[in-house]
């Protein structure tokens, strides 16, 4: 309903912003790259034997597109969990979404150690990474559910999402108290997060099923917005609740678990951007806000992997870091600023 | 339509919550273009009437028919046609616009995405200058005084376009004036629009004031009728225990014993 010039002006600038963030991402790196020559490389397209053209096509572009997904996938689930809880606290990491995935993670690399020194032939590949994940995300949201069907008040299922984030946290410990140095060094850096090295095949599967999420998101924006109103009005406007939740929830389920289960447990993006992009947008309206998230939780996971690199240094943080030091200022921002956050 | 002069009957219907039976025995025809207020004492069971009677939850007996079949043969998209409410629990984001309230509203009538047609953009534009949120329009709902939001939902179930309207305890929170302003502004849309309106309040004495139909709830006849004929039965005076409050069927109102 808001203005349409006003729309499409914030679209054309956050899509600018975007291709900014995109090129500052890809020029900058641990090692020097001048910016005409990335320019160039981009330009130029061909995979050649030049060190540069190497590692900005083999290693920084696939790495960008990973971020995009990422970042655009946890701002789309932090959006559909706001709506579907009807609790502007809601997000993937909040409620113990990322912690259900944590323990599929933990259970496939830490427990496979576990069993194989018993003798178990369990492979952990990239497809059982991401259905370990995918799965212990899922099984968390559901639990979340129902207990939210019995629990009104948001401000107890925060916190019953908080509790479920600290037994499945001892969980993972008690798992890394008995696995090997190996996988729980594996396991260590897996929860520090990584947008690089992701091979092609799991590349593929991440952009697959956060596609997959993003096409079920788009076919509930009508059942979103009647969510709006809470349950019962969207029941009186002929919204069918069992299966606008079960779909919201597959949709939050494949790619919380699928980005989990790559680029580890990343913090505040799901929060935080649906927060921010309703300050552009000052609307409620799923058909905006929805492509508006996932361009800025793109924009804000690649701004937040370029500093995470270190430009020109040998160093790279763990972008969990990065995103808990920026996400969670904004959140407290928007707490004080607005004093009453609201969705 | 010609032959249908009663959009809801209820025949023996029972409500309550799981198998316990709150009300039981209830009979009403509803005809179309009036208004009905549901009243009777606290906790007796208004809300959970009116919710039965919205589909929002089961019913334990009997038959509700909506226009010419049964209520629970209806898909939740026909009903959506049908009835439209206004509830008690806050609307769940409040950071929506009045406009993007109302044009909530048409979403039975809208494709997959939601997108308003020019003829639910005229519908929905009828709707907030009909009841006067023009001005407030692009103002959010957390903005709104309790008598500007309640008006605004009310147009939100106009703008859904259906023959019956189901609002629980509209008048809640407001002042006398408000009170009034918002009952009449039904009474209204009940007669010049043809609108079947019910809706659950304490307001005895306004209802009898303005309603053509009222349903009693008082845990035993539970008796339907025009107001004038409730009185002359004798039904308010049973209403409340007699040593504490009288009615005054001359007057119509309720009158505290000193």
């Amino acid at each position: 309903m808001s203005d349409h010039g006003a729309v499409r002006i914030s679209f054309a600038l956050l899509l600018l912003a975007l291709a900014c963030a995109w090129l500052l991402n890809i020029s900058l790196g641990s090692v020097e790259i001048p910016f005409t020559s990335t320019w160039h490389i981009l330009l130029n397209g061909s995979v050649t034997d030049d060190p540069f053209n190497y590692i900005i096509w083999e290693y920084r572009v696939p790495k960008s597109i990973t971020a995009i997904l990422v970042g655009s996938g946890l701002a789309l689930s932090g959006l559909l969990m706001q709506t579907l809880f009807r609790n502007p606290l809601a997000g993937p990491f909040v409620l113990g979404i990322t912690s259900g995935a944590s323990l599929g993670a933990a259970l496939l690399i830490m427990g496979t150690s576990f069993i194989a020194s018993l003798g178990s032939l369990v492979y952990v590949g990239n497809v059982s990474l991401a259905i370990a994940a995918s799965v212990g995300s899922f099984l968390v949201l559901l639990i979340v559910l129902i207990v939210a069907q019995h629990v009104r008040d948001t401000m107890a299922l925060l916190i019953i999402g908080l509790m479920f984030g600290s037994i499945t946290s001892a969980l993972v410990g008690v798992l890394a108290y008995f696995s090997n140095a190996e996988s729980l060094q594996r396991f260590v850096f897996w929860t520090y997060g990584s947008v690089g090295d992701l091979s092609l095949s799991q590349s593929l599967l991440l952009g697959g099923l956060v596609i997959a999420g993003v096409i079920l998101s788009i076919f509930s924006i009508k059942q979103l917005n009647a969510f709006l109103l809470g349950e019962n009005y969207a029941q009186s406007l002929g919204v069918s609740l069992k299966k606008t939740r079960y779909i919201i929830i597959i949709a939050t389920g494949l790619m919380t678990g699928a980005i989990t289960a790559f680029a580890g447990p990343i913090a505040f993006v799901g929060l935080a951007v649906p927060h921010l992009t309703r300050q552009i947008f000052n609307t409620m309206d799923h058909k905006i806000l929805l492509p508006a998230v996932l361009i800025y939780g793109a924009l804000l996971m690649l701004v937040c992997d370029t500093i995470a690199q270190l430009p020109n240094s040998a160093n790279v943080l763990p972008i969990n870091a990065i995103t808990s030091l920026i996400g969670a200022p904004v959140v407290i921002w928007l707490l004080v600023r607005k004093r009453n956050m609201l969705f | 339509m010609a032959h249908q002069t009663h959009i809801l009957e209820a025949n023996n219907l029972a409500i309550g919550y799981g198998n316990q039976e709150i009300i039981s025995n209830l009979d009403f025809k509803l005809p179309l273009g009036e208004l009905c207020a549901i009243v009777g004492i606290n906790g007796v069971g208004k809300s959970t009437l009116l919710r039965t009677l919205g589909h929002l939850q089961p019913m334990l007996g009997g038959t509700i028919n909506l226009g010419d079949k049964a209520l629970l043969e209806h898909s939740n998209k026909e009903i959506a046609r049908q009835i439209s409410l206004v509830l008690t629990e806050p609307i769940a984001s409040k950071n929506l616009t009045v406009a993007e309230l109302i044009a909530l509203g048409r979403q039975p009538y809208t494709n997959w995405l939601g997108n308003l047609t020019q003829e639910d953009k005229v519908h929905v534009k009828k709707c907030i200058d009909d009841f006067e949120l023009t001005h407030l329009k692009n103002k959010k709902c957390h903005q709104l005084s309790d008598g500007q939001l309640q008006r605004a939902l009310v147009a939100r179930a106009m703008a859904q376009d259906t023959p019956l309207i189901l609002l629980d305890e509209p008048t809640t929170h407001l002042d006398l004036y408000h009170k009034v302003q918002i009952l009449k502004l039904l009474q209204k849309l009940a007669h010049s629009f043809n609108k079947t309106i019910v809706f659950t309040t304490h307001e005895i004495e306004l209802a009898i004031q303005l309603c053509d139909k009222m349903i009693v709830l008082d845990n035993a006849s539970n008796p339907f009728g025009n107001p004038c004929e409730l009185i002359e039965a004798g039904h308010f005076d049973r209403l409340f225990p007699k040593e504490m409050v009288q009615f005054d069927p001359k007057s119509g109102s309720f009158k505290v014993v000193k």
